[in-house]
């Protein structure tokens, strides 16, 4: 019976970690259709942030949580500005510019930090379940998952920004013509996306800690869950989560980590083989 | 296009101009120079233990130079940047062999690349050290390996362990050649040590989530756990073990751990208490280490981290090669090879180290010691080890011309 709620546990801590690696490219993807093939390293800039903030003093929550999104958000602004404004509507390019600075944010930490793994201590302790020991980090990876999308959801829909940013998803040159301004919605959604990538890099680097090279292992869980999920920005991250989370756990426990990487991809593979617009084109249909 | 004469003259000034600028990238070995080679990964993901073995490698050259070099020359090093990246050692080790000509390699870290550089140092004649730990049962007369061997950690690492925590144990591996290679001498030592291997469990070398792998080792209640684990992203494991309070549960013991000074990076709550088997640990207290300490930090800084066992086998690589050349008397590959089976050793940091002429391997001394405040205990000195597990299988003065690896049958 422990055993159960222990596999319980950890089923639910990989879904939160796939919804928070997820949620940052779902925003940027679903509102824009920017394949941001930097995602990982958003994710692995929000990780040394945090990282280096515990190093210079700064308390390790507000380092998670606050530093690490924000560092983020704003390279995230920068970049906007610099590189993805020119591609909206140019996927295939936006891909290529998206790779090459992924390449280039690879370097540049590289340079300035080394290629040595660096982390912080997980400032929480264990917990018993019976007769076996689990980390309290799940529960705040679990907590801080539900809490962002709950958070999302809000600032989705009951907030004048966020109606304006899913007009302007819906219908761009509408959403001009209304008096809108599609350009700057972009903008700070982009950066949100960072933030959202960063802040789950941030919630990471306790467990797993950062190196420059972290990105590629996430970037592909983020897409297969984006992808998998749908238009739906919410709705499709937290399902497609719940389906490829369940599946790695279990098999995990039962075989290898391995074996529970290759029953993922196997389950995506005939999930998008079933269903091509994912999974919120049939299910859950027009919720965020 | 007509060929006009114009045309001849412009194409040949052109290729002269080029031709000259390709000049001077040659290195021109100053005058009676002996050129030898490192190669060893100075970026990727392995840095973090090449360029200590680099260090040591232009320590132990400069103290050669400084009392006169090698039969009266200076001894200059090539240094090649593998990068963490196998297809560049076979491709550097060719460059130094062929073009710098090279009369030693010293380099190679994972047992992968050793086995792509140790064919192309034999086919091009140019003598070879292989100065890292590994799985053994290499038998080649043109490589020398100054690395301990699972005979010489694992065998006294599993009956300590056994005897202090209990007979049942959990081995978490790296999934390649030395990961699987020494599970199995695991298993084998296990069972002589009338102790039993529970499960095996191997992880590629990108994997850094072990939360099943954790509560199925809460599960199976084994006595121990044995980590093969290796490099930055399984680092991650300590730190979730340590996450959900197994530190004081269940004792661990590593073959690897602190090989990428895993117990600096890490926090003490995070790595007290790991039980390691090694050559050699900084804390080692004799005269010839507290001086080879003293040098190490003149020339490199006081707050050098911690000085790694693959370092001062470098350290003792070069300086058992620089004694097999000074007895040869001379550069000939045949007779240095010959002059390093006469019995050669050395009085290293990390005691006697000699070169068994049968297996080409070294004798040495084994210490376990335990982490405490990321410093290393001694617990059990064992002294000149000899590489038994090879020498089972391997015998270079009756076949001199073997070239594999012997893998172990459990």
């Amino acid at each position: 019976m422990d055993y159960v709620a222990v596999i319980a546990v950890e089923v639910l801590n990989a879904i939160a970690t796939l919804v928070l690696v997820s949620i940052g490219l779902a925003v940027i993807f679903g509102m824009m259709r920017v394949i941001n093939l930097a995602h990982g390293e958003f994710i692995m800039l929000g990780g040394y942030a945090a990282t280096m903030a515990v190093k210079w003093g700064i308390d390790i929550w507000l380092s998670m949580l606050v530093v690490a999104p924000l560092a983020v958000g704003l390279a995230g602004a920068v970049l906007e500005r610099l590189v993805i404004r020119h591609l909206y509507g140019r996927m295939l390019d936006a891909m290529l510019a998206t790779w090459g600075l992924s390449l280039l944010l690879v370097g540049l930490t590289t340079a300035f930090f080394g290629t040595t793994t660096q982390g912080v201590q997980s400032p929480l302790g264990a917990t018993s379940i019976g007769s076996y020991s689990v980390s309290l980090y799940a529960a705040f990876v679990i907590t801080m998952a539900a809490v962002v999308c709950l958070l999302l959801y809000v600032l989705l829909r009951h907030t004048h920004f966020g109606l304006r940013a899913r007009s302007v998803m819906q219908n761009a040159s509408m959403a001009a013509a209304l008096g809108m301004h599609p350009k700057r919605t972009y903008a700070v959604t982009f950066a949100l996306g960072a933030a959202l990538a960063g802040l789950a890099g941030g919630i990471l680097a306790p467990i797993t800690g950062v190196v420059p090279t972290i990105g590629v292992a996430y970037v592909a869980k983020a897409f297969i869950t984006v992808i998998g999920g749908g238009t739906s920005i919410l709705a499709g991250t937290v399902a497609a989560s719940t389906v490829f989370g369940t599946v790695n756990q279990l098999v995990s426990f039962v075989a290898t980590p391995v074996i529970g990487e290759v029953a993922l991809l196997a389950v995506a593979m005939v999930l998008i083989r079933l269903l091509p617009q994912g999974i919120t084109g049939r299910f859950f249909r027009g919720r965020i | 296009m007509r060929v006009t004469r114009r045309k001849i003259l412009q194409t040949a000034a052109g290729t002269a101009a080029l031709s000259a600028i390709g000049g001077p990238t040659f290195a021109q070995p100053g005058a009676g120079e002996i050129v030898i080679g490192s190669l060893h990964d100075l970026s990727g993901g392995l840095d973090v233990v090449g360029k200590p073995m680099e260090e040591a490698l232009q320590l132990a050259v400069e103290e050669i130079n400084a009392t006169g070099g090698l039969l009266g020359r200076k001894v200059r090093v090539v240094t090649l940047d593998t990068q963490t990246n196998v297809q560049l050692c076979a491709q550097y080790a060719q460059q130094l062999a062929l073009k710098d000509k090279a009369s030693v390699v010293f380099g190679g870290i994972t047992s992968a690349s050793r086995e792509v550089i140790r064919p192309v140092m034999r086919r091009f004649n140019t003598l070879y050290f292989y100065n890292t730990q590994y799985e053994g049962g290499v038998c080649d007369r043109n490589i020398f390996c100054t690395g301990q061997t699972p005979a010489q950690n694992v065998d006294k690492l599993v009956p300590y362990v056994t005897r202090r925590w209990g007979k049942k144990i959990y081995v978490i591996a790296a999934d390649y050649n030395y990961g699987h290679i020494t599970a199995d001498w695991i298993k084998k030592y296990a069972k002589t040590s009338g102790a039993e291997v529970v499960a095996a469990d191997f992880f590629p070398l990108d994997v850094n989530q072990f939360g099943p792998t954790i509560q199925k080792i809460q599960a199976a209640k084994p006595d121990l756990v044995i980590s093969v684990l290796v490099g930055g992203a399984h680092m991650a494991f300590y730190r979730q073990w340590a996450a959900a309070g197994m530190s004081s549960r269940i004792p661990l013991a590593s073959t690897t751990f602190s090989v990428g000074s895993e117990h600096i990076v890490l926090s003490p709550a995070e790595s007290d208490g790991i039980v390691t088997a090694f050559n050699y640990f900084e804390s080692i207290d004799t005269p010839v280490n507290q001086a080879f300490v003293s040098r190490w930090h003149k020339r490199y800084g006081s707050g050098y981290p911690y000085i790694c066992e693959m370092a001062v086998a470098t350290y003792q690589g070069v300086n058992l090669w620089a004694q097999g050349i000074r007895k040869a008397g001379s550069l000939d590959r045949m007779k240095t090879i010959e002059a390093l089976e006469d019995g050669v050793s050395f009085d290293g940091p990390s005691g006697k180290v000699s070169i068994d002429p049968a297996t080409h391997h070294c004798t040495l001394d084994i210490q376990i010691a335990e982490c405490k405040d990321r410093k290393w205990q001694i617990r059990e000195t064992f002294k000149q080890q000899k590489p038994v597990e090879t020498a089972a299988v391997c015998d270079l003065r009756k076949n001199p011309g073997e070239n594999k690896q012997f893998v172990v049958k459990v």
